[in-house]
């Protein structure tokens, strides 16, 4: 095992010299097996994945033993003469029974950590994980906290034009920060497609179902930034939404919740009005739109912004995008399109974002409007939107339904 | 009797007359009703389609093969992934174990042909059309299917480019093709045998099949239903696996891999039936077990129906679903074990010699076993949170697959081809692809489980920097398994073109029916019915 293991170390290692340039990770490269984790959980599934290792290599050294034997012995170049059994019930009985003993044996731990998994009770914190395409919305149902949390490696990076940095594709622009020592339950959703919201180190994998909450719980001993990826196939940009998770001790928890921006109420807001929007200069807005738009836009509407017709439409020469009203154009962005991969932005984005974005679209690629959308204008449009809901009594909505 | 040896003696080459040229020559094997003909047709198709899903495969591995954006975009890459797989399932390893059929299944219980051979040229003929209207998505605007061959829904249906209808249609065109030709099967088998052939004394490929076939007609109609439903969520408006209308995207996952997990012992039930003709053969013993041979394939089916909830531990099953699949998907250890174990058997105290066939047999039985063991482990639902939907996964299938089920066709090609064509294939160039094979398919497929543990997700075109090493090494064993295939190609086209000549027997440990005819058989294997000792 161990000289099979060298023998393997080698050869890649050969392969691996061709290839000089590759930044050095802070990660084990050439690692081969289940991370242990950092809860009881991950603990417990890296055990039961040894015995169950264990178990397969003992029976294959068996089987393959008393095979490989024959194959060297039992040949006709040896003069070997075939025997002529070819049945023996009680040997049938025994490695019909056998089998079945062993799978009771490995059963017995699966089942104890499957029931101990499925028991999310008595949680101290509650993070509601909601999968969008593609990026992850993490909602601290208890602190009143809200966020989105994007891919934060350069569009350049991914396109080799830079030097890849050593979390390659593992970053993110806004962790998910937790607390150690706390029991943690998460409540995975979904908001178009199936994700799955998969951390290693936390031995959690759970399915996001748009329509549907499920709960999985983690308890993590060690304080570090644990890395993860969407794990179900979810779309074009599916390789590239990222999950990093900050254990804290409570205390740095404390602090870090005081300082979080609590969610607003939009409806008591709209009415104090809206703080004065700052301008931003034509350079300042194109800038800005053409990073947020290779980050967030160009999966679907590609670069070069011909998109991917007829799914996802071009915008170059679209009517949405070089027509008026413009705020035809902005209500897209913040609204989406109900029931398809655009989604909306508005609780994503901020005026200025969105202001940049749509300025660098009517630019682009040819879209020579020469429009200049200020956040201002964003502002206006969002604040139009925003109607408080009636509250309607039951007797009211009643009628023959 | 002697006017039926002349009517067969005239045919022998050439099949009946249809004219001369180009048009006689379509004819010859569009109206073509004999099952030599068509098994000819459908695993000529099986080896196109190889290549084509092979050369996607290697699309994938070259993307993969450095970190960063290299050849194709992620959406195009996804539509490899997804072609990949219906292909290699639907067009390599189904219309390949079909040809098999139908060119072995008449001569092994000694019959003159099919049952029913205008449904069979039928059944073949709807193939060609379902592949072209598959291959025919990716060039459509919005490209071809891109959610993998699972189509989940919602991505398949509101996500969906618009050629996936034209990749339902495909599905169903299929599932008709495979339904027709298991009916066949199974009204040869039931009813075609040589007097004295009793069903226990059939050959066990004959018996896998048998099983096979009906494990087709029970899911093939499973897998229409669920694209139909696909196809009313897309354009009719209902809402199955929508939870916005009352529905449920896990309903679709149900309804799928109630289909997907028979699905896969529909791949790999002849397989087994395969080596354990191959095995007996080249060991020069009758193979050990015969009866638990067969009933392991028989309870390895019916288990097979209520295990489909281990695809989708994750998605939120309740415990007590993840309990009872957990143990009943670990409980199909025991029948595949006894498999194995008699396999090891049959060759213990055997004189055995390697050609090529046996060399792919051996591999088989020691690589599928290995496969075997991964299956185990992620049946243990809370290492399956870890595995699911990783590399793990992905490594584990392509064993069961490719050493597994493409090396039994590898196999069972060298084994039946000097039957079939009268001629020897050259044994040093099979040696050479066989060693090429098994070296390289390890190298491809081995280091997807480190990569699957250390934690890197299936199916997405750019990974972290981490898994660099592993997925270099893949990629060129991948490029190596792939390019050696053109050996095999060559192989087989040189032996049906011309090569030594080879006696009835072609083996000197083959026994059965099929080994009493001549190489290659007469045009209607047999006119009249063989005595059964």
């Amino acid at each position: 095992m161990l000289n099979k293991f060298n023998l393997c170390k080698m050869t890649v290692l050969l392969s691996a010299l061709l290839s000089a340039p590759l930044a050095l990770a802070a990660t084990d490269n050439w690692q081969m097996n289940m991370y242990k984790g950092v809860t009881p959980l991950s603990k417990e599934i890296y055990d039961l994945h040894m015995i169950a290792m264990a178990i397969c290599g003992v029976i294959g050294v068996i089987v393959f033993g008393v095979m490989f034997y024959s194959l060297f012995h039992h040949r006709k170049s040896k003069g070997y003469q075939a025997a002529t059994f070819h049945m023996n019930t009680r040997l049938e009985i025994m490695w019909t029974i056998i089998p079945f003993l062993i799978l009771i044996g490995l059963a017995f731990p699966a089942t104890k950590v499957l029931m101990r998994m499925e028991d999310s009770t008595d949680a101290d914190v509650t993070i509601k994980v909601v999968g969008y395409q593609w990026k992850w919305q993490y909602q601290y149902l208890d602190q009143g906290i809200s966020f989105f949390s994007n891919l934060a490696t350069p569009y350049s990076q991914i396109q080799n034009r830079q030097p890849k940095g050593p979390w390659y594709l593992l970053e993110v622009d806004k962790p998910l920060v937790l607390p150690i020592n706390k029991k943690i339950r998460f409540i995975v959703t979904s908001n178009d497609v199936i994700h799955s919201w998969w951390v290693p180190e936390l031995g959690v994998k759970r399915d996001a179902i748009p329509g549907f909450m499920h709960e999985a719980w983690a308890r993590i001993d060690t304080a570090g930034t644990y890395r993860g990826q969407c794990a179900e196939l979810c779309g074009i940009n599916h390789g590239f939404m990222p999950i990093v998770v900050q254990a804290v001790s409570e205390e740095e928890f404390a602090v870090w919740v005081s300082q979080q921006q609590q969610v607003v109420d939009i409806y008591a807001a709209s009415k104090v009005g809206a703080p004065t929007p700052k301008t931003m200069t034509r350079a300042e807005l194109m800038h800005m739109g053409k990073e947020k738009y290779n980050a967030l836009c160009s999966a679907c509407h590609q670069v070069n912004g011909k998109g991917i017709p007829p799914l996802y439409p071009a915008l170059k020469n679209s009517s949405v995008a070089v027509g008026n009203p413009i705020s035809r154009h902005i209500t897209m962005i913040l609204n989406g399109v109900p029931g398809s991969a655009m989604q909306p932005y508005k609780d994503q984005l901020s005026d200025e974002e969105i202001a940049a974005i749509t300025t660098y679209e009517r630019n682009a690629w040819g879209n020579n409007t020469d429009d200049e959308i200020q956040p201002g204008e964003v502002a206006t449009v969002r604040q139009n939107e925003i109607q408080s809901p009636t509250i309607v009594k039951k007797a009211q909505a009643g009628g023959f339904r | 009797m002697s006017h039926a040896l002349a009517h067969g003696n005239e045919h022998e080459a050439h099949g009946p007359e249809q004219g001369k040229g180009v048009i006689g020559f379509i004819k010859r094997w569009l109206f073509t009703t004999n099952h030599k003909d068509i098994g000819t047709l459908y695993l000529w198709l099986a080896m196109f389609s190889f290549f084509v899903a092979g050369g996607m495969a290697l699309v994938i591995r070259a993307e993969l093969f450095q970190p960063g954006h290299r050849f194709v975009d992620p959406n195009f890459f996804n539509q490899m992934t997804t072609m990949h797989g219906l292909i290699m399932l639907f067009g390599v390893v189904m219309p390949a174990f079909t040809g098999m059929a139908n060119w072995q299944i008449p001569m092994m219980i000694g019959a003159p042909d099919m049952a029913l051979p205008r449904l069979n040229n039928w059944s073949f003929w709807i193939l060609p059309f379902a592949f072209a209207l598959l291959g025919s998505t990716l060039f459509q605007s919005g490209g071809g299917p891109n959610f993998g061959w699972t189509m989940y829904a919602p991505l398949s249906t509101k996500f969906a480019p618009p050629s996936t209808d034209f990749m339902i249609f495909a599905i169903h065109m299929m599932g008709i093709s495979s339904i027709m030709g298991s009916i066949n099967i199974i009204a040869t088998i039931l009813n075609m045998r040589a007097p004295g052939m009793t069903l226990m004394k059939m050959p066990v490929f004959v018996w896998s099949w048998l099983v096979t076939a009906f494990l087709l007609i029970a899911i093939m109609p499973v897998l229409a239903g669920a694209v139909t439903m696909m196809l009313a969520d897309r354009h009719f408006g209902t809402s199955f696996f929508e939870a916005a209308g009352g529905g449920d995207p896990i309903l679709f996952q149900h309804i799928f891999w109630f289909f997907g997990h028979p699905e896969v012992y529909v791949l790999v039930l002849p397989a087994f039936g395969v080596i354990s003709e191959v095995i007996p053969t080249f060991s020069r013993k009758p193979i050990f077990g015969y009866h638990f041979m067969v009933y392991a394939i028989i309870s390895i089916a019916v288990l097979s129906f209520i295990v489909w909830v281990h695809h989708m531990f994750t998605t939120g099953v309740p415990l007590g679903a993840e309990l009872f699949f957990m143990y009943t998907t670990m409980l199909i250890a025991v029948p595949t074990g006894i498999k194995v174990f008699n396999w090891v058997a049959t060759m213990f105290k055997g004189a055995m010699t390697f050609e090529t066939p046996m060399l792919f047999a051996v591999a088989f039985v020691f690589l599928f076993t290995i496969g075997g063991f991964t299956g185990l482990m992620l049946a243990l639902v809370p290492a399956d949170y870890q595995y699911q939907d990783t590399y793990f996964v992905v490594g584990h299938f392509h064993y069961v697959l490719v050493p597994g089920v493409i090396f039994s066709l590898m196999a069972a090609t060298y084994y039946w081809l000097p039957k079939w064509t009268g001629h020897m294939y050259n044994e040093c160039l099979g040696k050479w692809h066989f060693w090429l094979s098994v070296i390289s398919v390890n190298i491809a497929f081995f280091p997807m489980h480190f990569l699957g543990l250390a934690g890197m997700p299936r199916r997405i075109p750019d990974y972290a920097l981490q898994f660099t090493n592993f997925n270099m090494i893949s990629s060129i064993g991948a490029f190596i398994f792939g390019f050696s295939q053109l050996l095999f190609l060559y192989n087989v086209v040189a032996t049906v073109r011309k090569g030594k000549k080879v006696d009835g027997r072609v083996w000197e440990g083959s026994h059965g029916l099929e080994w009493t005819l001549s190489s290659p058989p007469p045009y209607h294997s047999f006119v009249t019915p063989p005595d059964i000792l």
